[in-house]
């Protein structure tokens, strides 16, 4: 046992993170540019600022809403959001009656294009396994409250389809703009395990 | 995952949590997504290498652990990197003089991709229709599929007819894409959980082959 394992004695994940690099460096494999360009781009332009551009378009234009709703893919790739884990982009909306709640039980599938990597909760295996049996009790858990007769439909992600959430406007932001409306726009409402409140 | 039990409460989410709360998990995550292709493997494939990884290399590194440990189970496989590699050289960069094992002959799967990302076109019509109600298959296949284990035996009725698709199954063995109708089927959750279950419903995307027509 050396300084470098934990007590259990396992290796640090960081330095067993940084041996791996090494490794396919130095035999040509990789290039650690693509490694840096990959984390500059999953901690600075592909994140849920775009989807809540796509949420805010929705909201104040009817034709893109209905082609949103239509073909989520063409129209999320309208504003220029396209890429890995956004093939085949579903979207649906929550209204006052019926709410869509988003999970992966399987993995952690999630449509990287417009929300980014998932949250830690997307990912916790208490999330994975209970929001299948019994997603009212989870949602109020994270502070969600639905009322009873709202219906709950939720979309587990077991292909290759990614589902986005189209939150519901909320009540008071008649007069705001499409570029006031963005930062309204949480991920965890495009998730469905919140709502978007008003300013 | 889907119904298991013993994982504790959730939590109201953090609006402030960064991407990548360590600077080794973003290069792990894109450790991973570059061992996908130098291991000549596929997305089906290292989901089925995620889930071959035991409990303690699942769960006790972490999310991005978890990803680091399924690189280092497709390189090791595919011959890239050698079995226990990995941590020689970790003992070695924290200051240890252990013997880094050869690198081993490749051995990448004998595999091209028909074409880009899953999609694909098939000929055929969609054996159901929207509204029709099915039954999954109750199987329990040795390898990998993406038939969760919660919906297994129940009927349910499609909502939406999904794209065609290459087939996990059969394509993370690197035995062909068999590509095929992908269905979101809705299930009611007194039909997978019992009467006193909350009432909503669940849905999940499932290949033509999981599924079968209710009588």
């Amino acid at each position: 046992m050396t300084a470098t394992s934990e007590p259990d004695g396992r290796i640090p994940p960081a330095l067993r993170t940084e041996a791996l690099e090494q490794l396919l460096t130095e035999r040509g494999l990789i290039d650690p540019k693509a490694i840096d360009k990959i984390v500059t781009t999953y901690e600075t332009s592909v994140g849920p600022l775009n989807g809540a551009k796509v949420v805010a378009r929705a909201w104040t234009d009817p034709q893109y809403r209905q082609r949103l709703l239509e073909d989520g893919t063409a129209a999320i790739k309208e504003l220029g959001f396209s890429g890995s884990q956004g093939e085949h982009i579903v979207v649906m909306e929550n209204t006052a009656t019926t709410h869509n709640v988003v999970v992966c039980t399987l993995c952690s599938c999630y449509p990287w294009p417009v929300l980014g990597l998932p949250p830690s909760w997307y990912k916790d295996p208490a999330y994975r396994s209970r929001m299948v049996s019994e997603p009212r009790t989870v949602l109020a858990e994270m502070g969600l409250e639905l009322a009873d007769d709202v219906q709950i439909t939720v979309r587990d992600s077991t292909s290759e389809v990614r589902w986005l959430v189209l939150p519901e406007r909320p009540a008071g932001t008649e007069h705001l703009t499409e570029e006031e409306l963005v930062p309204l726009v949480s991920r965890d409402a495009m998730v469905g395990v919140a709502k978007v409140a008003a300013p | 995952m889907g119904g298991t039990r013993g994982w504790g409460r959730l939590h109201p989410p953090r609006g402030d949590e960064p991407v990548f709360a360590e600077a080794w998990q973003g290069r792990a995550f894109a450790l991973f997504l570059l061992s996908v292709r130098v291991s000549g493997q596929n997305i089906d494939a290292s989901r089925h290498a995620q889930e071959r990884l035991d409990a303690a290399a699942y769960l006790d590194d972490g999310y991005y652990g978890r990803w680091l440990n399924t690189a280092e189970l497709m390189l090791t496989e595919s011959g890239i990197v050698a079995p226990g590699a990995i941590n020689a050289r970790a003992r070695n960069l924290s200051g240890d003089d252990v013997a880094e094992p050869p690198a081993p002959e490749p051995a990448r799967p004998d595999y091209a991709p028909a074409g880009p990302g899953s999609l694909r076109t098939v000929t055929t019509a969609p054996a159901f229709a929207v509204g029709e109600r099915v039954r999954t298959r109750n199987i329990s296949p040795p390898g990998h599929t993406r038939l969760p284990r919660y919906l297994r035996g129940h009927a349910g009725v499609v909502d939406l007819i999904q794209p065609a698709a290459v087939l996990p199954d059969t394509n993370a063995h690197f035995q062909g894409e068999n590509p095929q109708y992908v269905y979101s089927v809705r299930f009611d959750s007194r039909e997978v959980w019992g009467a006193g279950a909350e009432p909503f419903a669940v849905t999940a995307e499932l290949f033509e082959t999981y599924l079968e027509r209710a009588s």
